[in-house]
């Protein structure tokens, strides 16, 4: 039962759905993430990313449809998933009141790592993101790409496979959003596959491929250029209004 | 593997460290009260500020006021000369009482068997009142089978003794509460208010995406509250014993299990809470109604219960500290065990156990919600 479903796709859902009371949120989305894939969910807010990615991390129960990331059962193995999941969203969700260490040693000990591969795990990330300097403050005063640096960092010690990113870069400025995006990249190279959420335009467009959601509906899907070759238009943002006034 | 809850314990303790919050409520609130309550609140009387109105003006009379000030419980800040000035002296808060003897006190007292001597009373602060009549009627019950005893004799002579508190010392009666107060504090406030403010900061959610379990997350978060809890029911303990000669009869072992068994009793009624709250703010007004109140109010700590309205004595049946206090004054003053007090444990046993029973599910759920 344990062993994953062989298959090349990171994230499989199919006429997924989830209603809160009489209201639709997810209406029965069908969609694949290829392993080592940027998929991005492009949606204006309330349009249904977060209660996808939701359901996609275990944190909220499907109430119709299939769903499997990493050949894991979204209804039955959320453990395993959990094991091979990463999650940041725009919070950020770091404690304000612990060092930048702490965070980290935190974050890597709630996934059960012993004190001798965190501390490596830890040296590691902080040489690549440069965190380093920020090590010993206290995450309340640290600036905010540094704080979004630093969610990132959390939620990769594990080494997950695949990583949910729910709107990210909220708030951020474009110089860090910058930063972040090429953070992105060099985990997607190393073979992470990434899902990340976002109502920015300009980030859309460094996605692999994208989804665009309305209304809970995923209206089309397919990569930057071809959406844009497809709807005869010159930007995303373009695209995406084209397909919300329909 | 380390253990997961590890983690969020270390944390947990951290969070403790840096937040002045806690750490009064943990360390300083329990030096001030026990200060407080210990020195400056004490219940008992001493030097009541009484006028003498002496009419008689006989050195009968003035023998009877000397005899009642002699105790030290009273002391005669207004001698009195006509009823006018009486009036006054409450007003300009001189005296708390006023005796009036009447003309000829000395002449009737060998020959009457009823001398009317009045009392009049400051009602505004009506506890002091009603010690304060208690007193004074004592003291002339006294007086009058002192003087009648020469011409009857009485058949009764009562003698009081007060057990397990001779000297009815409130530090004695006090230091017990606190106890039960504070470790309500710890374990039901601050354990609703730090679930309450992950949840808040979402970091609740970030916690929920690692596949650490609810149990583990429940042990870790709330092990470093049953320990301070623990450590700070000690210490007021010792430091009454220590700083104000409470006497501690009971097997601290025993005192120790009925700790632990009242902090399973907070903590559930702390997750009760936290499972129905989703802000900080909430958690903390929520777990002041339900915690703190009734532990300090209607427990039986500083008011007794038997004098309290129907309606209050029913509610008080379900406020844990009550059950507590019992025990803890038992075991402090009585030394008594485990066979006289099963009744009270099994009250906290049975009321944690139902809480945490309806509130697990729903603290979960809550969790992600």
């Amino acid at each position: 039962m344990n062993n994953p479903v062989q298959i090349p796709y990171s994230v499989q859902v199919e006429e997924l759905t989830r209603c809160f009371g009489s209201f639709v949120a997810v209406d029965h989305i069908t969609f694949n993430v290829a392993d080592g894939e940027i998929f991005g969910f492009l949606g204006a807010n309330g349009a249904g990313k977060t209660t996808t990615i939701k359901m996609l991390c275990g944190l909220l129960l499907p109430t119709s449809g299939k769903g499997f990331v990493e050949g894991f059962n979204i209804y039955t193995q959320s453990d395993q998933i959990k094991q091979n999941i990463g999650y940041m969203s725009q919070k950020f969700s770091l404690y304000e009141d612990l060092l930048v260490r702490e965070n980290l040693e935190f974050y890597g000990g709630i996934y059960g790592l012993d004190n001798h591969t965190l501390r490596q795990t830890i040296e590691t990330s902080v040489m690549a993101t440069g965190l380093r300097e920020h090590l010993e403050k206290l995450t309340r005063d640290i600036p905010v790409g540094w704080k979004q640096r630093l969610a990132l960092t959390c939620a990769i010690l594990h080494k997950p496979k695949i990583l949910f990113l729910d709107e990210p870069t909220g708030g951020v400025d474009p110089i860090s959003r910058h930063q972040f995006w090429s953070l992105i990249y060099e985990l997607a190279e190393k073979g992470t596959t990434v899902f990340v959420t976002t109502h920015y335009m300009e980030e859309a467009e460094y996605c692999n491929r994208l989804s665009i959601m309305h209304n809970g509906r995923i209206m089309d899907i397919g990569a930057p250029q071809t959406l844009k070759e497809k709807y005869k238009q010159s930007t995303i943002e373009d695209v995406f209004i084209q397909l919300v006034k329909k | 593997m380390k253990p997961r809850f590890i983690a969020i314990m270390q944390k947990e303790f951290i969070h403790i460290w840096r937040d002045p919050r806690s750490l009064t409520i943990i360390i300083l609130l329990p030096l001030v009260m026990i200060f407080l309550y210990g020195y400056a609140i004490t219940f008992d009387i001493k030097e009541i500020k009484i006028g003498i109105l002496d009419q008689d003006r006989s050195p009968t009379s003035r023998e009877m006021v000397r005899q009642l000030t002699k105790s030290g419980y009273f002391v005669v800040t207004a001698d009195l000369h006509d009823r006018s000035e009486i009036e006054p002296a409450f007003l300009g808060r001189k005296i708390v009482a006023a005796v009036i003897i009447p003309d000829n006190f000395s002449r009737d007292l060998n020959t009457s068997f009823r001398i009317p001597v009045q009392l009049l009373v400051d009602g505004s602060n009506s506890n002091l009142a009603t010690v304060t009549i208690n007193y004074i009627k004592t003291f002339f019950l006294t007086y009058s089978l002192q003087i009648n005893a020469r011409l009857l004799n009485a058949p009764i002579d009562m003698q009081p003794r007060v057990w397990y508190n001779p000297d009815l010392k409130s530090a004695n009666f006090i230091a017990p509460g606190l106890v039960a107060v504070i470790m309500m504090l710890i374990c039901a406030l601050l354990t609703s208010a730090t679930i309450a403010r992950e949840r808040e900061t979402g970091t609740m959610e970030q916690i929920l995406v690692s596949p650490i379990r609810s149990a583990e997350i429940i042990v870790g978060k709330t092990f470093p509250y049953i320990f301070l809890a623990i450590i700070d029911a000690i210490a007021i303990v010792v430091f009454a014993w220590v700083v104000f000669k409470v006497p501690f009869r009971g097997h601290p072992l025993l005192f120790l299990f009925f700790a632990v068994v009242y902090v399973y009793t907070c903590l559930s009624l702390g997750i009760f809470i936290s499972a129905r709250v989703k802000t900080q703010q909430v958690a903390l007004m929520a777990a002041q109604l339900v915690t703190t109140l009734p532990s300090l109010l209607l427990s039986g700590f500083i008011f007794p219960i038997v004098s309290m309205p129907k309606v209050l004595q029913l509610i008080s049946y379900i406020v844990p500290a009550k059950y507590f206090l019992v025990i803890i004054r038992s075991v402090m003053l009585k030394g008594v065990g485990m066979a006289a007090l099963w009744q009270p444990t099994l009250f906290l046993l049975v009321f944690g156990t139902l809480l945490l029973f309806i509130s697990v599910k729903r603290f979960k759920t809550n969790l992600e919600g």
